[in-house]
């Protein structure tokens, strides 16, 4: 907690000096995790925070039409999110996996939990304990963008890791 | 209201007795509800006024329905509401077609009087009648008694009559709109009966779901959660006063079981992954539900009198939607294991999985016709989401409604009609309404249930025992 705060303050006072190289952050176990560190110079988001892994490793990945299979692009997520996963030991996390609305209710919930898995699975893989990531389904219930398009629907279809 | 239903419980199956039996007698009942056959005036025997419920596209029947009388204003005013919840019913049926009351030449007290004067019913076209009477009983209670009529065979039909508390006379309306829809099809008729569904409000990037649930007219509704917690998918216990339903309380998605009456949720089983997709076994000892875990969902029963879960399917696919059919002998599913979702059928213990749907598209959500003979489904085909049923066998693919978005199909216990849901976008995509509608087996008859706000997820209960 203490030292959260005092990373926090770092990095506001590295923003507020601009100029500044971010040569020492203070921050605890960033060292070795260059991104996490030059990205808290960048835009002031604490390292090994959930904003940091929303911003700078991206929570987020995407799947094909009643596809739960990872593309390259989200398996390049993937392993940046083991690799933060890897810096910030003491963090757990929950996957959600999603659906878009174009299916029924209770199809879409066994696709967002077959999604889910198969981002965790990934990420075990890559050398994250299993114990500390859990999986949960939300079908189709949470969209994270409203309309109906393919647009949206491509946002929809999603595996999201959230720090608990 | 539950121990109303208590005194309601007897006339029903007293009613059921005597139109199989024939019998004419008068029951007296513990709890003190009493029901009468009334003295049938002529034979009623042989009445000529029937609806033929097996054809489609059925010619509404006319029926005059006449204010219940009364002596007093506020039994007459019970009077003239059962009257229209009667009419009400008979007409959202699409099998009946009431007469406009402003037509009616004999008036609600001299009909009191022994038979009708059939002709001045016949000159307004009616082929039915019925008539009745609201009488304060001394106890609180009130006597409701009707009778139906033949106007052209100048027959009574059938009468009963109904001991009852005031605050019940809906309920009351109901049953006689049930033997009414019997006499005259020859069917059981589904309007003493409520629906629970899942009551929507708020963005779509922000739902609130709420377990809710109404008489099948939309009347009586009430709220059963408080929407801190998403719920999906309630279904009825087809022998008691339960549902069982899935929701994310704790955020844990789990099958629960909710007591309408005590409204205490009880979680079922302890499963170590996401259990879903719940439903009754017809004689409410078992539910059946999909597990997932893993990626695999498979499909589960667990027998609520000793709590043992059974594993019935075991793949690396989705299987899910489990049915039974109302014998119990066999389950309907849906399955990806061949590629897509289809619809499959085991028996009841797991084996001779076989599959039913062979069109184009994806079909879900399979939903055992009360009566055996059909399936209802969502099918999913070319962007569009349609209602369909088909026969077990595979064969008699029919579509019943088709939308941007509908699924959910629940069946009345009669097995003639179909509630479902419709989702519809907002001209920009940006928001949705979900609304309840009915339609008949034969595609026609559309109807909105009304609701006080978005609603999906229906699931019809039994006739109230």
């Amino acid at each position: 907690m203490y030292l959260k705060v005092l990373s926090l303050m770092a990095a506001v006072m590295l923003v507020a000096a601009c100029e500044t190289k971010p040569a020492d952050t203070g921050s605890a176990g960033s060292a070795g995790n260059s991104s996490a560190t030059s990205a808290a110079t960048t835009n002031g988001v604490t390292p090994g925070s959930a904003q940091d892994f929303q911003v700078n490793v991206g929570d987020r990945v995407f799947f094909g039409f009643d596809k739960s299979d990872l593309s390259p692009e989200a398996r390049a997520t993937l392993d940046r999110q083991a690799t933060w996963l890897q810096t910030y030991r003491s963090v757990t996390v929950t996957v959600e996996g999603h659906a878009d609305e174009r299916g029924t209710r209770e199809y879409n919930l066994a696709l967002g939990e077959r999604r889910a898995s198969a981002v965790k699975n990934y990420l075990v893989a890559r050398g994250i304990d299993g114990s500390r990531l859990t999986t949960i389904s939300y079908g189709k219930e949470r969209p994270a963008v409203a309309g109906s398009n393919e647009a949206a629907w491509a946002q929809n279809r999603r595996g999201v890791t959230v720090i608990n | 209201m539950e121990r109303h239903d208590a005194q309601l419980r007897s006339p029903r199956r007293g009613l059921n007795q005597i139109l199989t039996r024939g019998a004419r007698h008068l029951a007296q009942l513990a709890v003190g509800a009493v029901f009468t056959v009334l003295t049938v005036v002529g034979s009623s025997a042989r009445a000529e006024v029937h609806i033929d419920i097996t054809h489609g596209n059925v010619q509404p029947m006319p029926i005059a329905i006449t204010n219940f009388f009364a002596d007093t204003s506020s039994e007459g005013q019970v009077g003239r509401d059962i009257a229209g919840v009667i009419s009400a019913d008979l007409e959202r049926s699409g099998l009946f077609k009431p007469v406009d009351p402003h037509a009616f030449i004999q008036d609600a007290a001299s009909l009191q009087a022994g038979t009708p004067r059939f002709a001045d019913w016949r000159v307004i076209n009616a082929q039915a009648l019925v008539t009745g009477a609201v009488r304060p009983k001394g106890d609180g209670q009130l006597s409701v008694e009707f009778r139906l009529w033949d106007v052209f065979a100048e027959q009574q039909m059938t009468g009963l009559a109904y001991a009852t508390i005031p605050n019940n006379w809906r309920r009351v309306a109901h049953i006689i709109a049930d033997a009414i829809y019997k006499r005259v099809t020859g069917e059981d008729g589904y309007f003493d009966t409520r629906i629970v569904y899942i009551s929507e409000s708020g963005p779509m990037l922000a739902r609130k779901k709420r377990l809710a649930i109404m008489d099948q007219d939309g009347e009586n509704h009430r709220f059963l959660t408080d929407g801190n917690d998403l719920v999906l998918t309630p279904r009825f216990s087809p022998t008691s006063q339960e549902i069982t339903y899935m929701s994310y309380f704790r955020n844990t998605p789990r099958v629960y079981i909710f007591n309408i009456d005590t409204g205490r949720q009880e979680l079922l089983g302890d499963f170590p992954g996401m259990t879903f997709a719940p439903r009754f076994s017809p004689d409410g000892n078992r539910v059946i539900m999909s597990l997932a875990q893993n990626g695999r969902t498979n499909i589960y029963v667990m027998d609520l009198r000793t709590r043992h879960t059974t594993q019935l399917t075991n793949t690396n696919a989705i299987d899910t939607a489990p049915c039974y059919s109302p014998d119990g002998s066999q389950i309907v599913f849906e399955s990806d294991r061949g590629g897509s979702p289809q619809l499959y059928i085991m028996d009841a213990g797991g084996g001779n999985v076989h599959r039913i749907s062979y069109g184009a598209g994806r079909y879900d959500g399979p939903v055992w016709s009360p009566r055996g003979d059909l399936i209802a489904f969502t099918r999913e085909n070319g962007g569009r989401f349609s209602i369909g049923v088909i026969r077990p066998d595979g064969t008699g693919e029919r579509t019943l409604d088709e939308a941007f978005h509908t699924e959910g199909a629940t069946w009345a216990p009669n097995g003639r009609v179909l509630m479902f849901f419709r989702e519809t976008a907002s001209a920009d995509g940006r928001a949705r309404s979900a609304r309840l509608y009915t339609i008949d087996l034969t595609g026609t008859n559309p109807r909105r249930v009304p609701t006080p706000l978005d609603a999906s997820d229906p699931a019809w209960s039994p006739l109230i025992p």
